[in-house]
């Protein structure tokens, strides 16, 4: 008990007395595990508001849909299919075609459904705006009108007709806009190209599809329907049915694969869910990806603030070594220290990865229900905890080894951490302007931490310089219609702004252990002539050189992870993006190293060179 | 702007009036220098001695421009220096004052050639002119063979001899030395202690603080001090016998 009471003693000291240091690493740890916390929690985020709709719409189990060409009779495949063991109901067939829509000055296409004014008993889409279908009028789904930016009362153009917008519609039949897709088209994993099936994508001259591009989907009356597929001479049926186990709902599919275009096209609800998780999986790739650039972010610059701490922790362990602490007491000392942060550290990462997880899964239209019920489970919180934990143990078993191993006497005479000698870098220092000697020379005493920086920097530019190319290509990919400003703009912004806050976090920490560290040797410089803004310029040198370098890599290094994510070529930022981005990343360093650089050149010399003396 | 380089020579060079330093406030105060006058003769070597806690280092620090002085006056080469900017004290020390320190002070991760080359290049010479004249200096403190080391390679004596090689960089005035062999064992003490004695006779002007009688004389002029004042002055005469040996005891 006394010696748990000494550790937890030892190592509240430790941290009061650097109470800086400890800030910036609990803010480290915290920027880590916020972002884990909120790629966690929105996988399957919108699992919930698509259960809600599914049961508020009577949503199908399974959707199938048949292409009606001259000939054929697909009712007769369909009933049967309404018939066949484990359907436990129906509705439809309804009739459908695919054309041409013309709203707010936007061009796209839409499956266009007939149906009647009852209530079906599978998949009644339910209207959140405006009132059910009439002659004349159609109701669009819901995510399909927010793209076109139309509300009930609006008109569009159906093809060659005219139409009122009667109002909108949600359904769980359907993954929302542009992924809708009946037959032949397809969508989810389940009817990828069933092996059994003749290539299903063979032209068929008999049948016209209608237009390619992004599909909506909209109701029109059955009249109204007929009529149109009249005109575009492209019918279609869809039949919603219900099972009576909705899990099973894929081998119902896998016992009916279609064996030919005039054979029902099948899709389960879980193939519309995950339509609809595809629409945020992205985010989850982004806050995925940014989690682990956050963590290696973090990594480098708790490893600076780590070491930075070593020379003192190293002549504290020579202390606790020579007053009888065996090596196991030191390395509990460190770990309950930082242990303690990083519980902390997790417990504010994951409060603020929950608080913002419903302002990043908002946009789910063409659902009910609210976002904001984001799922936050205790394996997420786990989760959360042991890699915060891991970074606590990481942070200790390095000084912890190191500890173990120098000599007690060496420890207390702190010649444990001499500076580095990096020769060519003082070589080519000599030719040099004194500010840039200097700042060569700092940077040349700490070579890894040097490296760490310029790391840091990369890994922050390199996210950045992703999102953007994301950015730029979902800007040119949007279906038409599409809205921009959508989430993933929030997704890629909030990225930026975490990235670039631990950037800073990362850089300030670094400065604060080099200007720390260079006191003697700046106090010498200034005791041999060199001026106090010479000094302070070589300090901020130190780190805008290696920023410099890191932001070019990290240039080069965001285009390839942009192209590792994407499928499709990239499209690389304007040059005038990339440049500010450097420049920008060079300010920011300039700024934050600008304060510690001068404090530090400012101390007075005598006192510095009086205080080493001993 | 006034350059240091044109600092005439005078005498005498380095001159202190009613030089004061204070420490802390209050109960707390530290009264580290109470009214020094002292006048350093071109060419002359003065040793300082005392206590520790005396005000030695101090007296060096206010001298040098490392620190201001609470009240007082700064002369060198009749240019008065106490109230001199951070910035033009640094250009000053560049050229005018070189410094010997007890802890040698040398930078760890620069060899010994390095270390002595850097108040050149400080200065703004070329690399190739630093380098010639840190060659020439080290093998003035007979070092020549040991250019390309770390000092962590070096003995003390030879560290200390590097910073002195290193304090005569750009021929300065007034090279400043506080208890340059207070870290070292006799017979680097007396390496030491050659080489000042080198320096006095080719004239160069001296103020060394020193523990040690042997280091006192070899100098021109002798100053005690306590409690921050100087108690007693002696002149020494060891001009006409002038040698080394004989005089700090070391070679019988
Ligand atoms: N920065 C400082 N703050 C407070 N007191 C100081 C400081 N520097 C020196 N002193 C005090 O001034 C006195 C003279 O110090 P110093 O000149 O170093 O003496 P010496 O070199 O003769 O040993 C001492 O009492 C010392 O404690
Ligand atoms: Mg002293």
């Amino acid at each position: 008990m006394g010696r748990v009471l000494l550790v937890c003693r030892l190592a509240v000291r430790d941290l009061r007395r650097r109470p800086a240091e400890a800030v910036l690493l609990l803010l480290a740890i915290t920027a880590a595990t916020a972002t884990l916390t909120l790629g966690l929690v929105l996988q399957g985020a919108s699992a919930q508001p698509y259960q809600t709709t599914r049961v508020a719409t009577g949503g199908p189990d399974v959707v199938a849909s048949v292409v009606a060409s001259p000939g054929g009779d697909q009712l007769a495949a369909l009933e049967a299919l309404a018939g066949a063991p484990g359907v436990a109901g129906h509705s439809g067939p309804f009739p459908h075609t695919r054309l041409v829509v013309k709203a707010r000055g936007v061009t796209t296409v839409a499956w266009t459904q007939g149906r009647g004014a009852a209530s079906a008993p599978v998949d009644q889409p339910k209207v959140t705006e405006g009132g059910w279908v009439r002659d004349g009028g159609a109701v669009l789904e819901a995510s399909f009108a927010q793209a076109l930016g139309v509300r009930a009362g609006d008109r569009i153009t159906l093809g060659d007709r005219s139409f009122q917008v009667a109002g909108v519609a949600v359904t769980a039949a359907m993954p929302p806009y542009p992924k809708i897709c009946f037959s032949p088209c397809m969508f989810g994993e389940h009817q990828m190209a069933p092996p059994t099936a003749p290539p299903v994508s063979a032209p068929r001259e008999d049948v016209n599809f209608g237009p390619p591009g992004p599909n909506g989907l909209l109701w029109v009356t059955d009249a109204d329907a007929r009529d149109l597929a009249a005109r575009t001479r492209f019918l279609g049926y869809v039949m919603n049915l219900k099972l009576a186990d909705p899990a099973s709902a894929p081998a119902f599919i896998d016992a009916h694969l279609p064996t030919s275009l005039d054979t029902p096209f099948l899709a389960s609800w879980q193939d519309v869910l995950y339509g609809h998780n595809k629409m945020i999986e992205w985010k989850q790739v982004a806050m995925l990806v940014s989690s682990w650039l956050l963590g290696m972010i973090a990594l480098a610059g708790i490893v600076v603030l780590v070491a930075g701490r070593m020379a003192d922790q190293l002549r504290r362990v020579g202390l606790l070594k020579a007053v009888g602490g065996t090596p196991g007491l030191v390395a509990a000392v460190l770990l309950a220290e930082y242990v303690a942060v990083a519980l902390l550290a997790s417990a504010a990462g994951l409060a603020i990865g929950r608080l913002a997880a419903p302002l990043l899964s908002e946009p789910a239209t063409g659902l009910l229900g609210s976002a904001g019920a984001v799922p936050f489970t205790w394996s997420t919180v786990a989760l959360v905890t042991a890699v915060a934990l891991g970074i606590a143990g990481v942070a200790t078993f390095l000084p912890a080894v190191r500890a173990a191993r120098t000599s007690t006497v060496l420890a207390l005479a702190d010649a444990a951490r001499p500076p580095r000698r990096t020769a060519w870098l003082i070589g080519i220092s000599t030719r040099l302007p004194v500010p840039l000697l200097l700042g060569l020379r700092v940077a040349a005493r700490r070579p890894r931490r040097t490296v760490l920086g310029m790391a840091g920097i990369a890994v922050a530019v390199a996210g950045i310089v992703a999102a953007m190319a994301a950015n730029a290509h979902r800007f040119e990919e949007k279906a038409p219609g599409a809205d921009p400003r959508t989430a993933l703009s929030q997704v890629l912004l909030l990225m930026t702004v975490m990235l670039v806050a631990q950037a800073a976090v990362n850089a300030i920490c670094i400065t604060w252990s080099t200007a720390l560290d260079a006191r003697r040797s700046s106090a010498l410089a200034r005791a041999l002539g060199a001026t106090p803004a010479q000094v302070s310029a070589g300090l901020s040198t130190a780190q805008i050189l290696p920023a410099l370098a890191g932001a070019l890599l990290g240039l080069a290094t965001g285009i390839g992870l942009a192209e590792l994510l994407d499928d499709d070529p990239v499209t690389v930022p304007p040059l005038w993006q990339l440049t500010a981005v450097v420049l920008g990343c060079v300010i920011v360093i300039a700024g934050l190293t600008a304060i510690p650089a001068r404090l530090s050149a400012r101390h007075p010399v005598g006192e510095i060179l009086r205080t080493e003396l001993t | 702007m006034d350059t240091v380089e044109s600092l005439p020579i005078v005498s005498p060079i380095l001159r202190a009036s009613g030089l004061r330093m204070r420490y802390g406030q209050g109960s707390g105060i530290v009264h580290a220098l109470d009214g020094v006058d002292l006048d350093v003769a071109t060419g002359e070597t003065v040793a300082v001695m005392g206590a520790s806690g005396s005000g030695k280092s101090t007296l060096l620090h206010l001298l040098g421009g490392l620190e201001r002085p609470s009240a007082g006056e700064v002369w060198l080469a009749g240019r008065r220096i106490d109230g001199l900017g951070e910035t033009a004290l640094a250009r000053l020390r560049r050229t005018a004052i070189g410094f010997v320190f007890q802890a040698f002070h040398l930078m760890d991760e620069l060899t010994a050639a390095e270390n002595v080359e850097l108040p050149a290049l400080l200065a703004g010479q070329s690399p190739r002119a630093a380098r010639r004249r840190a060659a020439e200096l080290l093998e003035r403190v007979g070092l020549s063979h040991r250019a390309e080391h770390l000092p962590s390679a070096l003995s003390g004596g030879e560290r200390q001899r590097v910073a002195i090689a290193r304090a005569l960089s750009n021929e300065p005035l007034v090279v400043l030395a506080d208890e340059p062999t207070g870290n070292l064992d006799s017979a680097a003490t007396l390496d030491v202690l050659r080489l000042l004695d080198s320096l006095r006779t080719a004239g160069q002007t001296l103020v060394i603080v020193t523990h040690d009688a042997r280091v006192a004389a070899t100098a021109d002029r002798l100053i005690s001090m306590r409690d921050g004042g100087f108690v007693e002055e002696t002149r020494l005469t060891h001009g006409s016998t002038g040698r080394l040996g004989e005089l700090a005891g070391l070679e019988g």
